[in-house]
């Protein structure tokens, strides 16, 4: 058994030694520049470009602006595409626009030979602009008088979906209940994968091949045919390492633009290199959502209703939309159960910058709000936060009614279990119960509910192609993409085990070639472990197939009593060893009586889906007066089915409860209220946690095999970002009697809070 | 217009002459001219640590240091540290057993930072390790694995037994 | 690639001097951690520097005859901070300095630069300011030295003339001598930042630890240059050690700085920071002089 198995990265020793390959490794130093000059409006429209002075600068080859580009408006998101007009992503971009609505919207665009001359040029283009009121708050966007954003959006709303259970008004009569009321607020925060987005285009035969750092390189090559209005045949997209993405990447950011630059000067060799501060404001960032949420509580604790709005700030384009929000309000009725429900979803357009999909895709927001929430229900009715959750959260065997996902253990028992021993909770919650000094300690716990892979929503498919060499090792191709979470490891693993063959016979074609590459959607929604497990256990039952009725030829043994164990052919009935699978591999390839190329390909659909969940159990340490947090302690417990690869499971959830740290401490992508203006879109003034902010990360993990998979797995990517956030948020509110209503949780939303509570 | 510069410099351990653009940063000679790719751009000021690399014995960002400045410097990159047969050293292989390698772009300037901390021949505790691994951002990871593997490297290397955690 | 017009490398003082005096639109760049980056931002694209990063005579720490604690402009923070002498003497200047930026930037950093670019926030401007360092300035005309409070003008100005580099900063003997200090950096992370209060003070206690002979203080960030606080240090120089001293103390400052409301912090929070640090750094600083409180 290779799965479940801590076997080291496939890429291990590349990475560590600085070989592995990224997108600006790989380009030709005769690539032009691209440099983009943005808008330095938040909104109104470009009255007038002169690039006289630019042109005029050495080395600059050609500028573009706003007024060249086609009229061809296009979607970004890394959805799969729907062939259904109704479900299609809105299109709303252009390559660089007139209507310019945030700051830092793409205006013109300079390509140089140089950076040196590409950045002298974006700095001489001077930009006449028409200005229009902007509006960068979500329900100030949704009043009457709002700017207008989008033309194709009046009111700026982009998307508005409900839940309606039961008799939410009626069951709010019931006499004796207690009304908890609570707004939480979440920040805009950005990926900061240490790569930046970067791409290069140039044109061969007549097709344009863009090479790039996405997660996505199927969806591009499909966004980039629709943007230049070309067949999808034509475009070309390769996928090599990549720095990290996060979700930024799962979008089309400037691939669309620089296959179009290399298209006007004649398939000329063009790079965009985005430089971090376009990086956090020009390519996406996470949806700051506030949500309003009123429990009805009986004083036993129940539930007799809820309500639930939640109001998503897009920015300035649609990219992922109303998905993210949909997906967090969605998980409000599941995760507590209640017969009368209400819940309201808006997203709304606003003049920052463009939200997509990040880490998490909503759940980090839903549930600081939810679980944050909880507390405050805790709180109102003098209950304990562990024995309350234990009494009121989904319970085993709940099935959701749209997907029909059901919850098949008794999971949050058990890592609320789990949790509450790896952080010593019960004791510390005793000894920090009664504490009166300015510095002060507490203990938070959340939970969070993920759903893994987009089904029922979108397409779920996944296409797998194993190739047999000669010494009867493969190559994997996939179309799902390792972007540093380890999936061609998870990958080869899989293999190694459908095939029976060692695992360092898997080579998994890391790089993905969409003239190559097998079709697959890529690295999103946690998805690839679970989807593409079917896929590599399908072309594996294929392939060996295959094999053995080739070693039948070989062997004169039935195919039913062969099968191959550790690379060899093995006669079932005694065991014995008949051949190597190298040796099949090599006469099969080479037979001068029946010669084949030993492969298979095929695509899973999977119409099903699973629950994964988890919680978070957090310390921390809180001098008043100096209104700081310090975090002692965070555990993340997860039950994501059964681990393929343990190492590498608890090295990601590591990464996920580090930027759950940033998400409810420091981090915050702030903007001039009086200008729009980004304020510290650079790793200065954007407060990422450095090694010194993190306090030692400890993970569990429940292994309840999940039925549906053919592994046991499922979604780990996202989930150990969601439930850290209010975990350190209800740990202050244990510390310190103070229930802040938004993260992050910085110095400064202390000093006022605790002002506001006489702390000060 | 242009201005060049001849330097005289050591690049790991190669005495080396190279003209070089006196409005290039070292980051830039060392990808474009000996196409060092262990030298990552993250965010060309300084912040992130991708481009570290260890300059007569301390660590750099090579992303604001000017290449003129390398004269008759001794540069070392990720690049020095593999055997003559492709062998990992000890600190590399730490990063692998570990599993502190996730996307892998900030891996290299963390390792060169970590060959100076075990150079330094001392024992530290885990606070002064993280401040001295603190120049570097990394958002795979959480840190968490990287002080794993630095730990586990610096104890090893001053034949001391690891403690428990 | 940086947007450099031109790169001018000095390789000693008089070359900087002479430098300086033939190219007056150069800026200077020493260890280029902040001039790199104006540099890439575009505020200074397409300008001339003046490169003293290679004159080594300008690197180390010496204790002159007198008892001087000369640092030279180019000496780098975590040199200053592994320096015996600073540790001896002034270890809260090494203390300081090892909170700027991350230990890359504290091996390329430079006093020199933290000081010349007038920048309010240096984790390295309140220590000395608060130590009462002495700037040396080199120019044509030879050696220039003042008060490191007169350096400061305003807002990222700073007293160099056109002919001069700053060639060391100095610390006399009765500046540093029997006083013991302490400094804290408030930021909103605990590496890779910039101050939103710095805050470094320092005492002399008598010879029974009982009075407070001298306290100074000086911050980063409280106003638009490193400041001293004379109401607070008048207010408890003299006075018995005591917890109520130290209260006030710290609600004297109040008087004394003068913060600005910013997107970084307001100003009632970096008032309200601006009070506990001076009592936590001055508490601290009796006990390293062996006081009790």
């Amino acid at each position: 058994m290779v799965v479940g198995k801590s076997v080291t990265r496939v890429d291990a020793y590349d990475k560590a030694t600085g070989r592995a390959k990224y997108t600006d490794d790989l380009c030709d130093k005769s690539a032009l520049v691209a440099r983009i000059k943005h808008s330095e409006i938040a909104h109104g429209f470009v009255k007038s470009v002169d690039t006289a002075a630019a042109e005029a600068i050495p080395g600059v080859v050609k500028v573009f602006t706003c007024f060249d580009v086609p009229n061809v408006p296009f979607p970004t998101a890394g959805h799969p595409w729907s062939t259904d007009p109704h479900h299609q992503d809105v299109a709303d971009r252009l390559l660089l626009n007139r209507h310019v609505r945030y700051y830092g919207d793409d205006v013109c665009v300079v390509v140089a030979e140089n950076e040196v001359a590409a950045a002298q040029a974006e700095r001489a283009i001077r930009v006449e602009y028409e200005e229009l009121p902007f509006v960068l708050d979500v329900q100030e966007a949704m009043k009457p008088d709002a700017p207008q954003i989008q033309e194709n959006f009046p009111g700026n709303i982009l998307g508005h979906t409900s839940v309606r259970k039961g008799d939410y008004e009626k069951a709010i009569q019931e006499p004796g209940l207690i009304k908890v009321e609570g707004w939480y607020d979440t920040p805009t925060v950005q990926h900061c994968h240490i790569e930046n987005h970067v791409c290069y285009a140039q044109m061969e035969a007549g097709r344009v091949i863009v090479t790039s750092s996405t997660q996505i390189p199927h969806i591009v090559r499909r966004v980039v045919g629709q943007a230049l209005g070309i067949p999808w045949g034509k475009v070309r997209v390769i996928k090599p390492y990549i720095g990290g993405g996060f979700g930024n990447k799962q979008d089309a950011l400037y691939e669309p633009l620089c296959a179009w630059l290399s298209y006007m000067l004649g398939g000329r060799l063009v790079k965009i290199d985005c430089s971090r501060e376009e990086t956090f404001v020009s390519n996406r960032v996470r949806h700051a959502i506030r949500s309003h949420i009123i429990s009805w509580v009986r004083p036993d604790g129940t539930f007799a209703a809820r309500k639930l709005e939640c109001f998503s700030n897009q920015g300035a384009y649609a990219s992922h939309g109303h998905g993210v929000n949909a997906k967090g309000m969605n998980a409000f009725p599941q995760l507590y159960p209640c017969d009368n429900v209400e819940c309201d979803s808006y997203t709304v357009y606003t003049n920052r910058p463009s939200a997509g999909a990040m880490r998490g895709y909503g759940i980090p927001q839903a549930m600081f709000a939810g679980e944050a929430h909880i507390d405050d229900v805790c709180k109102a009715i003098g209950a304990d936060p562990i024995d309350f959750r234990r009494s009121h959260v989904m319970p085993q065997g709940y099935v959701d009614g749209f997907s029909k996902n059901e919850n098949y253990y008794d999971t949050f028992n058990q890592v609320m279990d789990k949790g509450l021993i790896l952080s010593d909770f019960r004791r510390k919650q005793k000894e920090y119960a009664n504490q009166t000094g300015p510095v002060r300690r507490g203990v938070g716990m959340a939970l969070f509910w993920y759903n893994t892979a987009v089904w029922p929503i979108s397409l779920e498919s996944s296409s797998c192609r194993m190739v047999l060499n000669q010494d009867g090792s493969i190559q994997m191709q996939t179309g799902e993409t390792e972007i540093g979470q380890g999936c061609d490891t998870a990958f080869a693993q899989m293999a190694a085990e459908a095939l029976g063959i060692p695992v360092e016979d898997v080579h998994p074609v890391s790089t993905q070639d969409t003239d190559v590459t097998p079709f697959g959607t890529g690295a999103y929604a946690s998805r690839q472990t679970y989807i593409g497990g079917f896929a590599i256990k399908q072309t594996a039952t294929l392939l060996k197939e295959r094999i053995l009725r080739y070693a039948k030829e070989l062997t004169r043994q039935d195919v039913s009593l062969l099968d191959i164990r550790d690379g060899k052919i093995v006669r079932t009935s005694d065991g014995r060893e008949l051949m190597t699978l190298g040796e099949l591999a090599t006469e099969a390839l080479y037979s001068l009586e029946h010669s084949e190329h030993l492969t298979a390909e095929s695509t899973y659909q999977i119409k099903n889906n699973a629950y994964s969940f988890g919680c978070s159990f957090a310390e921390v340490e809180v001098d008043i007066p100096l209104c700081k947090v310090k975090l002692l302690n965070l555990v993340n417990v997860h039950d994501c089915g059964t681990l393929i690869n343990p190492q590498l499971a608890e090295a990601q959830v590591h990464g996920g409860m580090s930027m759950a740290i940033g998400y409810g401490l420091s981090e915050e992508l702030k903007f001039d209220a009086k200008t729009g203006k980004p304020l510290n879109n650079n790793l200065l003034d954007y407060k990422l946690s450095t090694f010194m902010d993190h306090p030692d990360l400890t993970v569990g993990f429940v292994e309840n095999a999940e039925p549906t998979s053919p592994y046991g797995t499922k979604a780990l990517g996202e989930p150990p970002a969601c439930s850290g956030a209010p975990a350190i948020r209800n740990a202050i509110l244990n510390a310190t009697g103070v229930a802040v209503d938004r993260a992050p949780v910085t110095p400064h939303i202390l000093f006022d809070r605790f002002t506001e509570a006489g702390l000060l | 217009m242009a201005q060049y510069k001849l330097i005289h410099w050591n690049l790991n351990g190669k005495d080396v002459e190279t003209m070089v653009d006196v409005r290039a940063s070292l980051t830039d000679v060392l990808r474009n001219d000996y196409r060092m790719t262990s030298v990552k751009k993250g965010c060309e000021v300084g912040e992130c640590g991708a481009c570290n690399v260890i300059i007569d014995g301390e660590c750099f960002n090579s992303c604001i240091y000017l290449a003129v400045w390398a004269d008759g410097k001794h540069v070392r990159t990720l690049e020095s540290l593999l055997g003559p047969n492709g062998e990992l050293s000890d600190i590399q292989q730490a990063f692998v057993d570990e599993a502190a390698i996730q996307c892998g772009f900030c891996t290299p300037g963390f390792i060169m930072t970590a060959v100076e901390i075990l150079e330094s021949g001392k024992l530290y505790s885990d606070e002064e390790l993280r401040k001295l691994l603190s120049g570097h951002l990394c958002r795979c990871t959480g840190y968490q694995n990287i002080l794993r593997a630095v730990k586990k490297t610096m104890y090893r290397r001053l034949g001391k037994e690891l403690p428990a955690e | 690639m940086y947007d450099i017009k031109a790169l001018y490398e000095a390789q000693s003082v008089g070359e900087a001097v002479s430098l300086r005096l033939e190219h007056p639109d150069a800026h200077i760049i020493a260890g280029g951690s902040d001039v790199l980056i104006k540099m890439r931002e575009g505020k200074l694209a397409g300008c001339e520097l003046i490169s003293i990063y290679g004159i080594d005579a300008l690197r180390g720490v010496a204790l002159e005859d007198d008892g001087t604690i000369r640092i030279g402009s180019l000496t780098s923070f975590s040199h200053i901070t592994k320096s015996p002498i600073i540790q001896e003497h002034i270890n809260v200047l090494g203390e300081a300095v090892d909170q700027v930026g991350g230990p890359q930037i504290r091996n390329i950093g430079t006093i020199g630069g933290n000081t010349c670019n007038g920048v309010t926030s240096a984790d390295s401007a309140s220590t000395l300011l608060a130590w009462d360092a002495i700037v040396e300035l080199t120019g044509k005309e030879g050696v220039r030295r003042l008060p490191i409070r007169d350096f400061y003008i305003k807002a990222g100005v700073v007293d160099l003339h056109p002919d001069e580099i700053q060639t060391a900063i100095l610390i006399p003997k009765e500046a540093y001598a029997g006083y013991q200090g302490h400094y804290i950096k408030y930021a909103m992370r605990n590496a890779m930042d910039i101050a939103t209060t710095g805050c470094s003070v320092n005492v002399k206690l008598s010879a029974d630890k009982k009075t407070m002979e001298d306290v100074r203080i000086a911050y980063g960030v409280a106003g638009p240059v490193p400041m001293r606080c004379p109401t607070a240090e008048a207010l408890a120089k003299g006075k018995a050690v005591s917890a109520e001293v130290v209260e006030a103390f710290g609600q004297a400052v109040l008087e004394d700085i003068n913060p600005r409301d910013s997107w970084r912090a307001s100003k009632a929070f970096r008032q309200h920071i601006a009070v506990e640090l001076a009592k936590r750094a001055l508490q601290k600083s009796i006990e390293l002089a062996g006081g009790a409180l």
